[in-house]
């Protein structure tokens, strides 16, 4: 059997935290704390979650923005957690990453047209005319005109400043896109237009993406599985139709109850969660979740319940989740 | 200028705003950020307006509060009258006696207009102690009571801490006790749950309608988001541009939407339903071609006339007037009857 395009296995990322002078490390922040996931060609895997729970950490510690604290990530099988600058640099190639703020990910000072070219020059794929063909056709792509190759970013709206990020991530032909919220920033009918572009060019170029979102709607339209994230653990990953049809974790629930749906006709009672997200710096023992769930045991505050595959493609990290369990409501 | 009717309700209303102009003197020329704009309130309900960033909704706001310096160059017109009280000819002293009291702001970022340096206690009990002249202690006892009502978990500990002390939620908690601490009749919340996680924003929201109930405020809820839209308001308001172009109770808005911006605003969110069931799975989103005009410029005729599907020669040149199309349904559209035939 073939490796999946992405693997992350018990991917940790702690950050010191540092106060007083002469500074000294008082504690630490879990910022990913045990996150295992695969993503196969061509599949797009969200993570969702409230913010603060780990998502751009996972997305950057993937692309090697970050070095882990623990973990690995194996792209095609080949594990990069651990390489130095030089191996990585052709690992690199494969992955490219799209932000939420084109603004500030863009160098103000580079054309558009120098800002695609860049990769495509840094891994020598084009020069010459060859290079001016490959960006025009780039931005024809993803929807700005050819002409716009003369402007600065800060020239384009949002969603075409979105576009570009696109073009460039796209320049190098890779095989994996993170995209960190990439539309948390745009309007809906602008949104609209960049989600469009995403799934048009992941059929046509067989792209699997990782795509962060803090927005169901947005993941429930564009991804093909979901995980959950809740201070620095996946809680539940499944299938879209799974997730958003029958969820099984408490916390997926509640954010399922809690986000508003664009139909008065569905005014509904919801579950509505009480409390604040914990720290980071010091999560709750136990359950990470169990200080706000309705349904927490004596258990659930000492015992951590594992992420176990409870039906086939459904994992779930809940005690009242066994494996092979009925499914039915669950009792307060 | 635009004839009546410009508004869907007219009996008791709380808040009617006639005919609003905010612009802007800049440098490169006049930013038409509210370019007439006209509605009322009704006692008690909930009225959102919505639209894309820089639609003009916070401009409105500000304009009616009369939260708008001097300095920056601006210049207002209309009227804003409250419960018969005309505000755009207060002097400012006469207008610091009502904000915050008979009509309160609430902003997505509380921080921006919390004190820093004060408690939150002796933040709400010093609105209580301008506006109805509580002593020092009373104000205080009622702060603490109002700390309560908003649901800070140990309220009388919580009056002592300072904003930075407090998570988000609690500080635009705080927010909503400092604005309802008075009894005002309108409360505007400008996107106030925009900068929060889901979980939270359905505990503020449902704070805020409950407390609605019970005070009978009237809220004006200014937001971006069409979900929060459908599950806050009676009535809503879509602004385009600087100007409302559609107005109607929230059921029917979303039922027969008659603006074409309204329906492309609508068709382009990817939609989740209650039963978790998804209408359009990974197909395409509805689009709305092209991006907003510059308000830098006169806008003659149509606003949303360059994106629009159903254009016709007419709309570049006149501005279509605000009719009534059911009951207290109003947009601005030439082309009406042909965009309730269309299929949506
Ligand atoms: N460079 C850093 N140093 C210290 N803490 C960090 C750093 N980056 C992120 N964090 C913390 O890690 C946690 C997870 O952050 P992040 O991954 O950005 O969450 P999300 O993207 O889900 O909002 C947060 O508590 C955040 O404050
Ligand atoms: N002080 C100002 N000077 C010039 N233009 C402004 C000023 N404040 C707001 N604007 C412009 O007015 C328009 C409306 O802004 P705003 O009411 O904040 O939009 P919204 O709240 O709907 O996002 C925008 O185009 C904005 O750039
Ligand atoms: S393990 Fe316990 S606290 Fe955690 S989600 Fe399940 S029931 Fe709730
Ligand atoms: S008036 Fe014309 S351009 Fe404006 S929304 Fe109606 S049909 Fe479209
Ligand atoms: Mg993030
Ligand atoms: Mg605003």
């Amino acid at each position: 059997m073939s490796a999946p395009l992405l693997r992350v296995t018990g991917l940790k990322k702690h950050f010191p935290v540092h106060r007083g002078l002469p500074s000294r490390v008082v504690g630490q922040v879990y910022a990913v704390d045990g996150v295992s996931f695969d993503i196969a060609r061509g599949e797009t895997l969200c993570l969702v979650g409230e913010s603060g729970c780990g998502k751009s950490t996972v997305a950057k510690t993937v692309m090697r923005l970050l070095a882990p604290t623990a973990g690995t990530v194996a792209l095609d099988g080949v594990d990069i957690s651990r390489m130095g600058e030089a191996q990585l640099r052709a690992h690199r190639r494969q992955m490219q990453i799209v932000f939420q703020d084109p603004y500030s990910s863009l160098n103000p000072y580079l054309s558009a047209g120098a800002i695609v070219s860049e990769p495509l020059t840094n891994f020598e794929l084009a020069s010459g005319q060859e290079l001016e063909q490959r960006v025009a056709s780039l931005f024809e792509r993803v929807g700005l005109r050819v002409d716009a190759v003369k402007k600065y970013p800060h020239e384009f709206s949002g969603g075409q400043r979105q576009r570009l990020g696109i073009a460039r991530a796209l320049a190098v032909k890779p095989s994996l896109i993170v995209a960190d919220e990439p539309v948390s920033a745009l309007d809906v009918s602008v949104q609209a237009q960049v989600l469009n572009l995403l799934i048009d060019l992941q059929e046509e170029f067989g792209l699997a993406y990782l795509f962060v979102s803090h927005d169901l709607a947005v993941v429930e339209h564009i991804g093909h599985r979901v995980a959950v994230m809740y201070l620095g653990r996946i809680v539940e990953l499944a299938g879209n139709a799974d997730l958003f049809g029958a969820a099984l974790h408490p916390y997926s629930e509640a954010l399922l109850a809690a986000a508003p749906v664009p139909d008065p006709e569905l005014r509904r009672e919801r579950m509505v969660l009480q409390g604040d997200v914990p720290s980071p710096m010091a999560p709750p023992p136990g359950c990470h979740f169990h200080t706000r769930c309705p349904y927490a045991r004596e258990r659930c505050r000492t015992e951590t319940p594992p992420l176990q595959e409870v039906k086939p493609a459904h994992w779930v990290a809940c005690h009242l989740r066994p494996v092979g369990g009925p499914f039915g409501q669950l009792t307060r | 200028m635009a004839s009546e009717p410009e508004v869907a309700v007219t009996a008791n209303a709380v808040l009617s705003v006639r005919d609003l102009r905010t612009h802007f003197l800049t440098r490169d020329g006049a930013v038409r950020a509210v370019d007439g704009v006209s509605f009322d309130v009704k006692r008690g309900e909930t009225l959102c307006i919505v639209g894309e960033s820089g639609c003009g909704k916070s401009v409105s706001a500000l304009s009616i509060m009369r939260l708008i310096p001097e300095n920056v160059g601006r210049s207002m017109a209309g009227s804003v009258r409250l419960e018969g009280t005309e505000l755009t000819t207060l002097s400012e002293r006469q207008m610091r006696a009502i904000r915050g009291n008979r009509i309160s702001m609430i902003f997505q970022e509380p921080m921006t207009s919390l004190n820093p340096v004060l408690t939150v206690g002796a933040q709400i009990a010093e609105s209580l102690r301008i506006h109805q002249r509580l002593p020092q202690r009373a104000a205080w006892e009622r702060a603490v009571e109002m700390l309560a009502m908003v649901r800070i978990a140990d309220p009388a500990r919580r009056a002592a801490d300072y904003p930075h002390q407090l998570s988000g939620g609690m500080r635009q908690r705080v927010m909503i006790a400092i604005a309802l601490a008075c009894n005002p009749q309108v409360l505007i919340a400008d996107e106030p749950t925009t900068a929060l996680d889901v979980t939270i924003q359905a505990q503020i929201l449902n704070l805020m309608l409950e407390l609605k109930q019970r005070l009978s405020t009237a809220i004006v809820l200014i937001t971006h988001d069409l979900g929060v839209v459908a599950e806050t308001a009676q009535r809503a308001i879509v602004m385009y541009a600087g100007r409302k172009v559609e107005e109607a109770p929230v059921a029917e808005l979303f039922r027969n939407p008659l603006h074409p911006y309204t329906r492309g605003l609508i068709n382009s969110i990817p939609r989740r339903t209650a039963a978790g069931r998804r209408t359009n799975i990974r197909g395409r989103l509805q689009e709305i071609s092209g991006i907003v005009p510059s308000l830098r410029e006169e806008i003659v005729g149509c606003a949303f006339a360059p994106r629009c599907s159903f254009a016709v020669e007419r709309c570049s040149r006149e501005r279509p007037a605000l009719d009534p199309h059911a009951p207290e349904h109003l947009a601005a559209c030439w082309e009406v009857a042909r965009v309730a035939a269309a299929v949506r």
